[in-house]
């Protein structure tokens, strides 16, 4: 129990020490990568399975009992985040060995890679407040030296808007917690948990709250907040956007959904409506930016900042099936959007642009490549019976059920201008028409081996795969987010499975 | 062209920093002090040792690539904390043990002095990274 907790922290901890052991060959570290990325993968499995059995978790490291010590805490929201999280880092990870540049495998991309890993495990386990923060912490650090590896200009352009906003986020976050932790005097989730329930200061609580909806906000992108996302995903190599944008903005929206079902439910009429409000405007500014743009990687940016509208949407109706339609969206979106991210890197490869315009007839010249993007595609719009199609319907019925009609309106609306994208994508750059090659100024790249196809192709058909099971047996799936949201709508057992775990 | 003061006094200087940032690595245990002022120290030392005699001569002194001292500093950190692992107690539970040294004397050594002892490697790798990358990038 207590090693199986730690281990998703420790693999990418022992394998990035390995990969910096190794700085010198580049094989080694590529190697190292994979087992270690395999290595968390499996962990992370047996730990879903494992709190799937026994229930929530939890260990005291270093033996001091909670709340004094730092608390690692599994329910089965962290588990599955934990294992979203190193599924995206094992397709990546391959994907990695086909598209990387030596240079940058040269400069420690395996090792910062498999930190940033490390960081995205502590988020999701950690029980603690403060410890969480150490987290984010280790995750931006990391992302900070991938987004900006290489140093090309537009690269350090767009990681200077990110790291800005980002250390703004951090020091909302700081200043919250300083606050929490005078007025509460712990910030182990679980005693937070209990003193929230019979706070004499709701008022207070409420404005606490509000920080860190900005702290968080700003993290995992949502309307007014989300200006840094689209400046900086489009600017970094393929992998890195696609594992940003697949678990960054995430960890965001966990850490909402941890904080607003565990501790600030002193007031859901205002917080939580305005976390409705904010997750319908979103949805809409992010699809509304999409539509605007003709750069491959640019529209699935703002698409991200879409998608967490739909996320963030289910926290808001706060009930326990829109909170599974939450955890389920979650599932569904990263999966998705980080193979869409790995089509357009392939793309890219192809045609030698992200440019719409550019791009074209890919339906002929890759099928394979097409049969992936439609699949993940179709699936991001919603289309029976693709997984996004079951999570858009939970979000939606439920918000007629509870009769927030305008919510159920917007999300419709947005379900549709997604499609619109989505097809505009499909007939920019799979559609119509090879672009004349004589005005190309990029030379198309030689022929990829057939060990650089493996392993570019090998990650898409694997998620792609995924995306068409969770759409046609949706059924496990959903048990799975509905216990999960049952577990958010009732602490108590995570409160009794922190404060009285023993070693 | 090295000036003459600056040389000889880092020469003096060098021995007495070092020991000092021992001194404050292991006093960090129950006063202030600790690995990461410790380790701050000792690149201090070699910065010193740098702007004396130049980057050349540092990475010759040093032997190894700063870079291997992070990862080790990491390695005995996390080591450390495996220890209580495999004691069958949490991730990082202090574990301690004395070492006899005769005459029914013995030096009380555990995780926790180990584990800073990482956090020194640590700093002192990744700052000097930086510094000498600085430093040749001039």
């Amino acid at each position: 129990m207590n090693t199986l907790l730690v281990l998703p922290i420790l693999i990418p901890l022992a394998t990035a020490i390995a990969c910096l052991m190794a700085w010198r060959s580049r094989t080694i570290q590529r190697i190292i990568g994979v087992i270690g990325a395999a290595g968390l993968l499996t962990t992370a499995l047996i730990l879903l399975a494992t709190v799937w059995r026994q229930g929530i978790i939890a260990t005291q490291l270093g033996n001091w009992p909670a709340p004094f010590g730092i608390t690692l805490a599994a329910d089965l929201l962290s588990a599955i985040m934990t294992v979203l999280g190193s599924l995206m880092g094992f397709t990546v990870m391959v994907y990695s060995l086909g598209s990387i540049d030596r240079r940058r495998e040269a400069y420690g991309y395996y090792p910062f890679f498999h930190l940033l890993l490390m960081g995205v495990s502590g988020v999701f386990l950690t029980g603690d407040l403060f410890n969480l923060y150490v987290w984010f912490e280790v995750m931006l650090m990391s992302s900070f030296v991938l987004l900006a590896l290489g140093g090309e200009k537009a690269q350090l352009e767009g990681a200077i808007k990110y790291v800005t906003l980002n250390l703004i986020s951090s020091a909302f976050f700081l200043t919250a917690l300083g606050i929490l932790y005078g007025m509460a005097g712990t910030l182990n989730m679980a005693d937070l948990a209990q003193l929230a329930k019979a706070t004499k200061y709701p008022g207070v609580a409420t404005t606490l709250s509000m920080l860190f909806l900005v702290a968080f906000g700003i993290k995992s992108a949502i309307f007014p907040l989300f200006f840094w996302l689209p400046a900086s995903y489009h600017t970094p190599p393929v992998p890195v956007s696609a594992i940003f944008a697949g678990l960054l903005t995430k960890v965001g929206v966990y850490t909402l959904l941890r904080v607003f079902t565990l501790l600030f439910i002193q007031n859901p009429g205002y917080t939580h409506n305005l976390i409705l409000a904010m997750a319908g405007v979103t949805m809409l500014t992010g699809v509304l930016g999409a539509m605007s743009h003709n750069e491959f990687r640019r529209i699935l940016s703002f698409h991200i900042i879409s998608q967490v509208g739909y996320m963030v949407m289910g926290l808001g109706l706060f009930t326990p099936l829109a909170l599974a339609g939450s955890i389920f969206y979650i599932i569904h979106h990263i999966i998705v959007k980080t193979n869409l991210f790995l089509v357009s890197g392939v793309a890219h490869r192809l045609q030698g642009s992200f440019d719409l315009e550019k791009l074209g007839g890919l339906s002929l010249k890759a099928p394979a490549l097409t049969v992936v993007f439609v699949i993940s595609a179709f699936s991001l719009a919603g289309i029976p019976p693709l997984s996004g199609f079951w999570a858009k319907y939970i979000l939606v019925l439920n918000s007629l059920q509870i009769e927030s009609y305008p919510i159920a309106a917007t999300a419709l609306v947005v379900s549709l201008l997604t499609l619109f994208s989505m097809a505009k994508i499909w007939a920019g750059a799979f559609w119509g028409e090879p672009p004349d090659s004589s005005t190309s100024t990029v030379a198309p790249p030689s022929a990829p081996n057939l060990f650089t196809k493996a392993v570019l192709y090998g990650p898409m058909f694997l998620l792609a795969g995924l995306t068409l099971t969770i759409g046609l047996m949706t059924e496990p799936f959903m048990a799975l987010a509905v216990r999960a949201a049952d577990q958010l709508m009732d602490p108590a057992p995570y409160i009794q499975a922190v404060l009285e775990s023993r070693p | 062209m090295q000036p003459v003061i600056l040389t000889t006094a880092t020469r003096y200087l060098m021995p007495m920093l070092l020991l000092l940032s021992a001194f404050l690595l292991f006093r960090g245990h129950n006063l202030p002090g600790g690995g990461f002022i410790g380790g701050l120290v000792a690149a201090g030392t070699f910065i010193l040792h740098n702007f004396a005699f130049g980057v050349q001569e540092t990475r010759k002194l040093l032997r190894v690539n700063p870079l291997m001292i992070t990862a080790t500093g990491l390695l005995i950190a996390m080591g450390s904390g495996v220890v209580g692992l495999l004691t069958g107690k949490p991730f990082l539970t202090g574990q301690w043990i004395t070492l006899p040294l005769g005459k029914g004397e013995g030096l009380h050594i555990g995780t926790p002095v180990t584990f800073d002892i990482g956090v020194y490697l640590v700093v002192i790798g990744a700052t000097l990274t930086i510094i000498l990358a600085l430093a040749e990038g001039e």
